[in-house]
């Protein structure tokens, strides 16, 4: 039992991380029916912001919840000035050309930033700094709980739940949901589109950061390529959820990393090999697409002629 | 001349132009020129990126079917067919070459592993394809993703086929072989899509809904594009397996999906020529990248996606959009021959199609 | 059609640059001249930290030698092409080297599958290559061209588990490998196989993948089979985090790992959670003997980080490879290749290595302990046949084939440091 609830927690964890980046996939497809490819980079971008703030600022030398949130925000200002900036230079004067081009242009994005911190800082994983006093707290039996799930717990809901404020009760939120519903009608209405889609980038960028500083509390490792996995498997999450769907994403998160602890759990008894683990994420996503090929929670459009 | 003969001496040209490429591209040279190992090798895998990317094409470009999941299908042909000339093989041929010799015996049995690849590979393009009958765009391109990266994970399950480590085949592939599949690739698909397949298939791209009240049985020409697609790709993966003689699924991860991709939209969509000629780019460009001056070398992959990123900004619909490169030179030729075909119907139907933005017509409008 | 010559014109002009570049090449055999050799590794890819560790090692290497004068008055040059981490690629530049660079002998790869990529070609163009840390048997098994200096995954998988079933006297073992790695699995296979015939049992196996985030979900179902110690062969970047996770969850059994963990990164990675562990490795950069410090001190002051082990075989490839050119006093590659294959008792940083028939290199390994930021010699692991330096220094390398996996342990009567060992 204490197994089980150890497994839960842990993937409960991976998940959580999986959905904030998720939103960031969700929130920019819904809008510019774009897949940001180079998402999961400022994932990984974020980290580095963080890394790169703690040292200056003194906050590497040892924990303070001081510094925790001062990286933390930071990274998140700074990472969402880059998700702008790549809307702006990359995305903006393409977006009116077919599909396909803006996607190797998210693609081309993706690389030239993997590629240009390989160059700058070195493939070589380096230690993020512990900014939170690590401890690990027994909850029954061999069940415990680190401090830095409880952080990642904490973060992310209350992140959640502040997107959620910006979405629903904000006029910036009501302006992004018009733009989602129809971009030409909302641009008629006399929405700036231009700004809410760059807000949307910002948004969802500041989030991946979040989970970028995060992941790097709880597994301080951090290298230029940290993106192209994790940020791969939030789209997976985000494409479960039913992409363009806020709360999907964060169901698709939460499912994909307990479905991925569980079957490193308990695969093994059930006749799937540890080993299959990474394809256990694209196994649940065509399953569930094939019976509903919108995702769990998108909806169903009727097409129209 | 009837265009029969016409055709077939065009296709010996062809055949003797490859053989005569095939001599100078090999060690010993033609009358003493040769091309370089290195640049031997080069144009090879450029060879086999236009089959793949030709055969992409097929899907995304004529079809409108966003499949990112290419080398999932190449890895499949290149492992199923080296399965075959590891363990089976070399036995057959052996026992084949007392019958019809050696030479003969050894293109038979790759032609067999080339036929194995190929049938395995359309098998799993009917596994792919059968999920798009009802998932569109995005959800379509996700999972051909997934699919390919879960078929990267079972091979490296298998042991019997090197696992992590990579598996060591038998070379067989020359450039007679990869010219003359190309050559094959490109006929084939330049058929299909000048057919009435081909017009089901673009009314599918540029409008499902419209095709299907058409009469247009969409699934059927979706599973269909992609069987034959994948097929290709296959093939693709056994020519790229025997040449390389050495079999890695760090070579079948999704980033040469993702290439492939790049080629067809760097060509542009919807053109065959311009997959040609974005394969050719797109392979060379890397290794051109490599005489960046000293220290500069290292920016090597950064220049190369920033050039990406540039050619996207600059030429949205891709180096020749959805126009045919030198073709309406061949179109003339025929039209005058034949004469009796109505401009329109056989020849152009893709080429003056409206704006660039074909595939994006859904919800943009 | 002007877009269509347009795209003409930029073809035609990337061919051009393409073909033009034709020269002669640099290198060539003979006996003038400076010698080219050619390194080629990841650059930019996943694993680019091990390829740029051992290009560090490789470049200093031949930058001593060159100070040093060269090699019979002759410089030496290194040509560097990147292989993205991509088979494909690996044996693509090795093609160019050779064909456009005319090396005249090949250093690299770290990972075994671009390896086994590239030395067909080699093999091929009967150019010898020294792989400074491709472990995989096959490696060498491609020709008489290609040899290494570094162990084989049998010695080292053995290694350990003979450690752990005699030294720590463990009965249950849990293996956590990384998937993808043909180094990760080349261990494990060997060090299940040994441990199980020295009478252990393996009670859980659990994988990874370079590049994840979370271990915790692998750790539990290990924790669940409580194993006396957890055998880790992967590299610094991932297991200083699972050490870290495992601590998290209170495993307290011993982690066991190869020389992948050699880094000073996985201090910074792990930290306290890793004391306690053992590795196997080449050396000790904490061995007191003055080859070794000076090689730490000069890497050091040249790169501002200490040396992994994948530095440290870099630079012995690059010397082993100068030895021979040194011995053959031509760089004819026959010759060449045969020097190589002679080469016997070299004193290396990473240890005397000598080539066996199969050319790989025979040398004992170390394993170290893990304690408060610091490896502390524990003992040295022989390969069979080959005794301790101190009886008889020179063995046949016939009679030291390590093609048996199996390796003899003794404990040398001088050890620097011979810690405690208390399971």
């Amino acid at each position: 039992m204490d197994t089980f609830v150890q497994q839960l927690i842990n993937g409960l964890t991976v998940g959580a991380i999986y959905a904030l980046i998720a939103l960031g996939y969700t929130m920019v497809y819904g809008i510019l029916r774009l897949i940001n490819f180079a998402h999961g980079d400022i994932y990984m971008v974020g980290a580095f912001i963080g890394y790169f703030m703690a040292f200056p600022l003194g906050f590497a030398t040892g924990p303070s919840l001081l510094g925790l949130s001062v990286v933390l925000i930071g990274s998140m200002i700074a990472a969402a000035l880059v998700g702008m900036a790549i809307e702006r230079f990359a995305y903006r004067p393409i977006r009116k050309y077919a599909r396909m081009t803006t996607l190797i242009t998210a693609i081309g994005v993706s690389l030239l930033i993997e590629n240009l911190f390989v160059v700058w800082f070195g493939a070589a994983p380096r230690a993020f700094p512990q900014l939170l006093r690590e401890q690990s707290y027994t909850l029954f039996g061999n069940a415990a709980i680190s401090k830095s799930q409880i952080l990642i717990f904490a973060v992310s809901v209350a992140l959640m739940l502040l997107l959620q404020w910006v979405i629903f009760k904000t006029k910036v939120g009501t302006a992004m949901r018009a733009v989602s519903f129809n971009l030409n009608s909302a641009k008629l209405m006399g929405i700036n589109t231009d700004f809410i889609i760059s807000f949307t980038f910002a948004l969802g960028s500041a989030l991946a950061a979040a989970a970028g500083v995060l992941t790097a509390q709880y597994n301080p490792q951090i290298d230029p390529l940290m993106g192209i996995i994790t940020g791969l498997k939030a789209f997976v999450a985000a494409v479960l959820g039913g992409i363009g769907n806020v709360p999907g994403a964060v169901l698709g998160g939460l499912l994909i990393g307990i479905a991925e602890t569980f079957v490193v759990g308990y695969g093994q008894n059930v006749g799937i090999p540890t080993t299959f683990r990474d394809a256990v994420a694209f196994a649940i996503l065509i399953l569930v697409l094939l019976f509903r090929p919108t995702g769990l929670l998108g909806s169903t459009v009727q097409e129209k002629v | 001349m009837p265009i029969f003969v016409k055709r077939l001496l065009a296709a010996l040209v062809i055949v003797l132009l490859l053989i005569a490429m095939n001599q100078y591209m090999s060690e010993a040279g033609l009358f003493g020129f040769g091309v370089p190992p290195y640049y031997a090798r080069v144009i090879m895998l450029a060879g086999i990126n236009i089959i793949l990317a030709v055969s992409l094409n097929l899907i995304t470009g004529f079809t409108g079917q966003f499949s990112i999941g290419h080398a999932g299908f190449m890895a499949v042909g290149a492992y199923s067919s080296a399965y075959l000339t590891v363990f089976y093989a070399q036995a057959w041929e052996r026992s084949l070459a007392g019958v019809v010799g050696a030479t003969l015996a050894h293109a038979l049995i790759f032609l067999l592993a080339i036929l194995v690849g190929a049938i395995v590979a359309a098998l799993a393009g009917l596994i792919v394809g059968i999920p798009s009958l009802r998932l569109r765009g995005d959800y379509l391109a996700i999972v051909t993703l997934g699919f390919a990266e879960i078929i990267r994970i079972v091979i490296l399950n298998i042991d019997k086929v090197g696992g992590a480590t990579g598996f060591t085949v038998p070379a067989y592939t020359n450039f007679l072989w990869v010219g003359a599949f190309a050559v094959i690739t490109i006929v084939v698909v330049y058929n299909i899509v000048h057919s009435d397949v081909g017009r089901a298939l673009v009314s599918i791209r540029e409008d499902e809904l419209a095709a299907e009240a058409m009469g247009i049985n969409t699934t059927r020409y979706k599973v269909l594009a992609f069987v034959i697609s994948s097929a290709l790709a296959g093939m693709a993966g056994v020519l790229f397996g025997h040449y390389t003689s050495f079999l890695s699924t760090n070579d079948f991860q999704f980033i040469r999906s993702f290439e492939i991709i790049i080629m067809i939209v760097l060509g542009g969509m919807g053109s065959l020529t311009g997959s040609v000629l974005g394969a050719v780019v797109i392979t060379i460009m890397p290794e051109l990248l490599r005489r960046l001056p000293g220290d500069f070398s290292r920016y090597r992959l950064v220049v190369y996606s920033a050039l990406l990123i540039l050619i996207m900004l600059t030429r949205p619909q891709g180096l020749l959009g959805t126009r045919e490169f030198g073709l309406s030179w061949l179109k003339r030729a025929r039209r005058r021959s034949e004469g009796d075909k109505p401009a329109g119907s056989g020849g152009v139907p893709i080429a003056e199609q409206g704006p660039p933005s074909a595939i994006d017509s859904e919800e943009r409008a | 059609m002007k877009r269509i010559l347009l795209s003409l014109g930029l073809i035609a002009s990337l061919l051009f640059a393409f073909a033009c570049e034709r020269k002669g090449g640099p290198g060539a055999g003979g006996n003038s001249g400076p010698i080219v050799v050619g390194y080629y590794g990841d650059l930019t890819g996943r694993t680019s930290n091990f390829g740029q560790s051992t290009k560090n090692g490789v470049e200093m290497a031949a930058d001593e030698i060159n100070k040093a004068g060269g090699i019979n008055g002759r410089q030496i040059t290194i040509l560097s092409e990147d292989d993205e981490g991509r088979p494909e690629k690996a044996a693509t530049v090795v093609t160019k080297l050779i064909d456009q660079d005319r090396v005249i002998a090949l250093l690299g790869e770290v990972a075994s599958g671009n390896t086994l990529a590239a030395a067909p070609k080699a093999q091929a163009a009967k150019v010898p290559m020294i792989s400074p840390s491709s472990t995989n048997p096959a490696v060498t098994q491609v020709g008489d061209y290609i040899s290494r200096v570094c162990f084989i995954d049998p010695f080292q998988g053995d290694v350990m588990a003979k450690f752990a079933a005699n030294t720590l006297k463990a009965k249950k073992a849990a293996i956590m490998l990384d998937f993808n790695s043909p180094y990760s699995r080349g261990l494990t296979e060997f060090f299940e196989a040994s441990f199980k015939k020295l009478g252990g049992e393996i009670v859980d196996k659990q994988s990874y993948t370079q590049g994840d985030r979370d271990y915790k979900g692998q750790l539990t179902a290990i924790r669940s089979k409580n194993p006396d110690v957890i055998y880790v062969p992967g590299y610094y970047g991932e297991v200083g985090v699972i050490a870290k996770q495992a601590k998290q969850l209170d495993i307290k059994a011993p982690m066991l790992g190869g020389d992948g963990w050699d880094s000073t990164q996985l201090w910074d990675l792990g930290g306290d959670a890793l004391n306690g562990d053992y590795i196997s490795n080449h050396y000790s950069v904490d061995d007191p003997s003055p080859a070794i410090q000076k090689f730490v001190t000069d890497y050091k002051a040249r790169y501002g980080n200490v040396p992994d082990a994948l530095a440290a075989l870099g630079y012995d490839a690059m010397k082993v490879l100068a030895d021979a050119i040194k011995r053959a006093g031509t760089t004819e590659e026959p010759q060449l290749k045969d020097a190589i294959a002679a080469t016997k008792n070299f004193a290396g940083v990473t240890g005397t290595i000598s080539l066996d028939k199969d050319r790989n290199a025979v040398k004992p390994a170390v394993v170290l302990k893990l304690q408060d930021h610091k490896y502390t010699y524990v003992e040295t692991i022989y390969p069979e046949g080959m005794t301790p330096p101190a009886a008889v220094p020179a063995t046949s390398p016939a009679a030291a084939a390590p093609a048996s996996p199996a390796a003899a342990t003794k404990k040398p009567a001088a050890s620097p440091a011979a810690a405690k060992v208390s399971p």
